[in-house]
Order: C-alpha cells, then sequence, then structure tokens
C-alpha cells in the first residue's frame, strides 16, 4: 500500500525547471532512497513532499489524502518528520530542550523526560544535553535533528543527506538504527550520495537527474545500468 | 504549576534568587512608609511603564519580533480608556473602563497582528510596519482638535490632548498616591510571573524556537504563526495596560505620548536591559525610568541625548544589554558555588548572542 504518492509534480523558480513531471510511490514501511547528481532536484523533491515549496504543477497524496495545499506543520500532524540537508536545530537552545520541543506535543510529565533520555542516549548526546545545540560538531547536530525528526514518531521520516559530515562508523551506525526503526514500521524516504549506506539500507532506489526520473528499482539493478553510471561520471546530459 | 517559574528561559532560579526578589518586594511595600507621598506617586508612575518594556522583552527577546508598536497600543487603550471612563460616568465602571481598553488594545494587536504575520512580515519589515501604525495613530489623533472629533460627551481634543475622565475608582475611594502605588507593585508582581510562568511552559518554548529556527519549529507540527500572533497580543495587551494605566493616573493623555520619541523610549529600556530576560529588563527599565526622570526635572533634551547614547552604547558594548552582561558577571561570581551541570546551563543560557 503506497503511503506517499508524488503525481506529476513539477517546481519551476523562474527560468529554471527543478523538478520536472516526478512520479513517485513511496510504500508504507519500506526504506527508499532517492539518489542522484548534485542539481538532480532530489532536495527540492523533499520540499515539495514535506510543503516547504508548493508545486507548479501536480499533486502529492499522503495515506490516501491529497495534502498539495496543505502547509508544512499540518502535513507534519499528519505523520511526516523531516531532517534537512544542512543541520536545521535551535542552535541558541540547550540540546535538551531542543528534543523537548520536538516531544512536548506527543509526551508530557515523567513520560517526556523518559523518553528525552532515551533518544539523548541513543543518538550518543547524553553528556552533551546542557551544551547549546550550536556549539555541538557538525555530525553530532545532525544526529541531534535526526533525534528530533523520530521524536514525533512519524509515520514517514524523510531525511536529507543523513550521514554528510559523519565518519564511516557513525554513518554505519546511523544506517543501522534506520533498519531498526523501519522494522519497527517506519516508512523512510532517504536521499543520500554515500552508495555503502544506500546499500545498507535501500529496499528501493530511485535515480533522479535533471528533475526527472531517470531509474528505479533495486540498488543492484540501478548499478547495472550503464546509464546510471554515466549520469554519475557527467557523460550523460539528458535522459 | 508553579516550576515553571524556574526554567531555562528565564535567569535566576533557586533559593537566593527567591530571596533576594522577597526582600525587594519587602522593600518596594514598605517604601510608602517612610517615603513622602510625591515620590510615592513618581514611582506610580516609572511602575506603569514596566508593563510596556515586559511585553517588548517578550515580544522582542523572546519572539524575536522587534515591534516599534508598543506605544500604539498604549495610546488605544490610553484614550479608549478615557473615552470608556467618560462615557460609563466614572466611579467604579472605570474599573471596567480598564479592562475593556486592555481588550480593546489586544483586539487591534489581534487585527493588525493578523494581516502581519499572515501576510509573512518578519524581520526589519515588522518593526517598519509596527511604526508606520504608530506613527499614523498619533499623526490622526494630532489632528482631532475641533469639537466634531468626540465619542460620546469624550472630546479627543488633538494635540490639547484629552482629559477629564477619572482616575481608578472603587465606590468614592479614587485609587492615587499610595494605593495606586500598591496596585502597580501587585500588578507587576502578578504579570512579571505570569511571564516567567508562560516563556518557561511549552508555549515559551515554541515561540523561542520559533525566534531561532521558524521553519524547524514548524517542521515539528507548530504552526508558528499562532505562536507569533499569541505573542504579539500578550506584548502589545501589556503595553495598552500600560496606557491605560497611565490614563487613569494623570486623567489626561495626549498624541505626543504616541509618536515617534515616546515609541523609540521602550526600545531603548529594553535593548539597554538586556531583551532576552524578563528579570533584566524589569530591573533595567526602572532604573532608566528613574533616571531619565530625574534628569528630565533639570532638562528634557539632556535626557532624551543621554537616552540615545545609552542606546549607542548598547549596541557598541553590550548587544545582550547592561544589566543581562552584569547579571551574567554576578552568575558567573556565584558558578563556582553550585553543581557542575548547572554551571554548564547557565554558561549556555547566558551566551554572548554574537558568539
Amino acid at each position: 500500500m503506497s503511503l506517499v504518492e508524488v503525481k506529476g509534480v513539477s517546481k519551476r523558480f523562474g527560468g529554471l525547471t527543478a523538478v520536472s513531471g516526478v512520479d513517485l510511490t513511496v510504500n508504507a514501511g519500506e526504506i527508499h532512497c532517492l539518489i542522484g547528481p548534485n542539481g538532480a532536484g532530489k532536495s527540492t523533491l523533499f520540499k515539495l513532499i514535506v510543503g516547504l515549496y508548493p508545486p507548479t504543477e501536480g499533486s502529492i497524496l499522503f495515506d490516501t489524502v491529497d495534502i498539495t495545499a496543505e502547509r508544512p506543520y499540518a502535513r507534519v500532524q499528519r505523520g511526516m518528520s523531516i531532517k534537512m540537508q544542512a543541520p536545521s536545530v535551535f542552535k541558541e537552545l540547550p540540546v535538551r530542550q531542543n528534543i523537548q520541543t520536538a516531544l512536548q506535543e506527543r509526551l508530557s510529565g515523567s513520560e517526556r523526560s523518559a523518553e528525552e533520555d532515551r533518544l539523548l542516549t541513543l543518538l550518543n548526546l547524553a553528556a552533551d544535553c546542557d551544551k547549546l545545540a550550536g556549539a555541538l560538531s557538525h555530525g553530532q547536530q545532525q544526529w541531534l535533528e535526526i533525534g528530533m525528526a523520530l521524536a514525533l514518531k512519524p509515520q514517514l521520516l524523510l531525511l536529507d543527506e543523513p550521514t554528510a559530515g559523519m565518519s564511516p562508523e557513525e554513518t554505519f551506525r546511523t544506517g543501522e538504527l534506520i533498519r531498526s526503526f523501519n522494522s519497527e514500521g517506519m516508512t523512510v524516504l532517504v536521499v543520500e550520495h554515500d552508495m555503502a549506506f544506500v546499500r545498507q539500507v535501500a529496499q528501493r532506489v530511485t535515480v533522479l537527474h535533471l528533475g526527472r526520473i531517470f531509474a528505479r528499482g533495486t540498488l543492484d539493478s540501478i548499478l547495472q545500468d550503464e546509464k546510471v553510471a554515466e549520469i554519475y561520471l557527467g557523460k550523460t546530459h539528458a535522459h | 504549576m508553579f516550576k515553571l517559574l524556574e526554567g531555562p528561559q528565564t535567569l535566576g532560579r533557586g533559593k537566593m534568587f527567591w530571596s533576594c526578589f522577597l526582600v525587594v518586594l519587602a522593600g518596594a511595600l514598605a517604601y510608602p512608609l517612610f517615603a513622602d507621598s510625591y515620590d510615592v506617586g513618581n514611582f506610580a508612575y516609572f511602575l506603569i511603564w514596566i508593563f510596556m518594556a515586559l511585553g517588548l522583552c517578550l515580544m522582542w527577546g523572546y519572539g524575536g519580533m522587534l515591534s516599534f508598536g508598543q506605544t500604539l497600543f498604549f495610546g488605544i487603550a490610553g484614550y479608549g480608556y478615557g473615552v470608556l471612563a467618560i462615557n460609563m460616568g466614572g466611579g467604579t465602571a472605570t474599573i471596567a473602563a480598564l479592562a475593556l481598553s486592555v481588550v480593546l488594545a489586544m483586539i487591534a494587536a489581534g487585527i493588525l497582528g493578523y494581516f502581519m504575520i499572515w501576510g509573512g512580515i518578519n524581520g526589519i519589515f515588522f518593526g517598519i510596519v509596527t511604526l508606520s501604525a504608530t506613527l499614523v495613530l498619533a499623526f490622526f489623533l494630532g489632528q482631532t482638535a475641533g469639537p466634531e472629533w468626540h465619542i460620546g460627551p469624550a472630546r479627543l481634543n488633538g494635540f490639547n490632548g484629552m482629559k477629564g475622565m477619572d482616575p481608578l475608582t472603587v465606590g468614592d475611594f479614587y485609587i492615587e498616591g499610595s494605593a495606586l502605588y500598591y496596585v502597580m507593585v501587585a500588578l507587576i508582581v502578578i504579570v512579571y510571573l505570569a511571564l516567567r510562568m508562560l516563556v518557561n511552559s511549552g508555549i515559551g518554548n515554541v515561540i523561542v524556537a520559533t525566534r531561532e529556527n521558524p521553519q524547524r519549529a514548524e517542521m515539528l507540527g507548530y504552526d508558528v504563526r499562532k505562536y507569533q500572533l499569541l505573542t504579539f497580543v500578550i506584548g502589545s495587551g501589556l503595553a495598552g495596560l500600560s496606557g491605560a494605566l497611565y490614563t487613569s493616573w494623570g486623567q489626561f493623555i495626549t498624541p505626543s505620548s504616541i509618536g515617534l520619541p515616546a515609541a523609540a523610549m521602550p526600545i531603548v529600556w529594553v535593548a539597554f536591559s538586556g531583551r532576552s530576560d524578563l528579570t533584566a529588563t524589569l530591573v533595567g527599565s526602572f532604573l532608566l525610568l528613574f533616571g531619565f526622570q530625574t534628569i528630565t526635572v533639570y532638562s528634557q533634551q539632556a535626557a532624551l541625548v543621554l537616552m540615545g547614547a545609552l542606546l549607542l552604547a548598547t549596541v557598541m558594548l553590550a548587544p545582550q544589554g547592561f544589566v543581562l552582561g552584569i547579571g551574567k558577571l554576578a552568575a558567573d561570581w556565584w558558578r563556582g558555588r553550585r553543581w557542575p551541570s548547572d554551571v554548564v546551563a547557565e554558561a549556555g543560557r547566558l551566551q554572548p548572542e554574537d558568539s
């Protein structure tokens, strides 16, 4: 059953077409990876799904409901959660307060405190919970933002380059975390460049190129496609 | 509920802070017993403006919305009190006039805030629009000198000012002098504690989160526009409370209490004090008002020049505010005597904004 359906979505910024006629289905319970070279339109598509950009054309359905005209907060209330490409946390607030702000609508009292502690421990941030978020390293800020996204307990978790700035060990651990959440029923849509990470987590892969769907399937089938290899090497300019 | 009096959004916690709070409060309550009635009346006058400063602190320091409109809502409620008190016949009805005029200011703030916030106006443009609205009201009221400008028996009177309203009255008892002073102290304690609880609550978390990163706050499922509007209405309502109390205190209000020099004053008080903390704003605004009034006795121009110089000095030397900076120094001194986790949290709370 599909959780997200993107139907014929385009996004133009003046004369630039960032996303063009994209159809994409994300099934409930899967880990779906979006890959493609820089400028392919991956992050723009993410922002369209979550409502940060209105589409120029097309529609977006979440759990069979048309959410095209809804504001981001309403989509989040329906069960979406996103980690942005650049760390987007409350830098002048302590780490714990960042998590608390994400949790407070769902839990209160001792339940919330316990969940804060669980998430901070899970994300290796317990020792830094009183620091300002802006004082964390880039990788730690990525973790914190993932934690804030997870705190909402979403049906659909969107992760835009979640491992940027992380060491190989941290990247692997992030992959294992995502798999564990997925095994509990969470649907995950990931934009990522790191192929080892994609191999670790992806059940289905969609390749975007120049704002259009270029290929889709399993990672192995995608990697055997010579045209995909060519666009990553910059030899193909159009599909 | 009372645990919200302390939290990450407010400076000051623990027995030491609350002991100091009680000592200051006791001193304030005892003051009329050994001061002459003129000084008590002057102190009541200083306290009137504190609500406006606290409201701006909430909007600007906590909510990130620099409003130049505090005197707009001060004027709406001030004139509102006059019109209502005169039309309702004075007496105990002045209490209702006070409440209704504050509600009137909040409704006006709700309407203006709705169009600004839903229209996506933020940052410096928020200040420009609120200042424009303030100047429009001041200009409008300035040209109401003719007899045709009246609401019932209440004449607006242009730059000559509106007069003839009763002060706050209960039965036959005028709330003036020491009585007014005690009402002010009680209201300030209530407002100060209520604001501490607000900013340390879940709503306060969202208000501060919206200031820090509105997009992330929305991506946590919050309709940040509603929180911004709430902040604007409360902050402007407090300016309205100042306005209504001012009119009842002097039984007089003119457009000059709304215009540009008056509109700039709350910005100076709050910037000098430390906009990101309620206590710093409370203390700093009182000190500035006291100093301003003292100098005004000798030269109003000198007092205004000093205010400008203080604003410049704040921007150049202590962008986080002088009173907050002194609070930081005191916290540094106190830090070594507390648990390390508290020290780290306090250090985070007091981080200079430009670091």
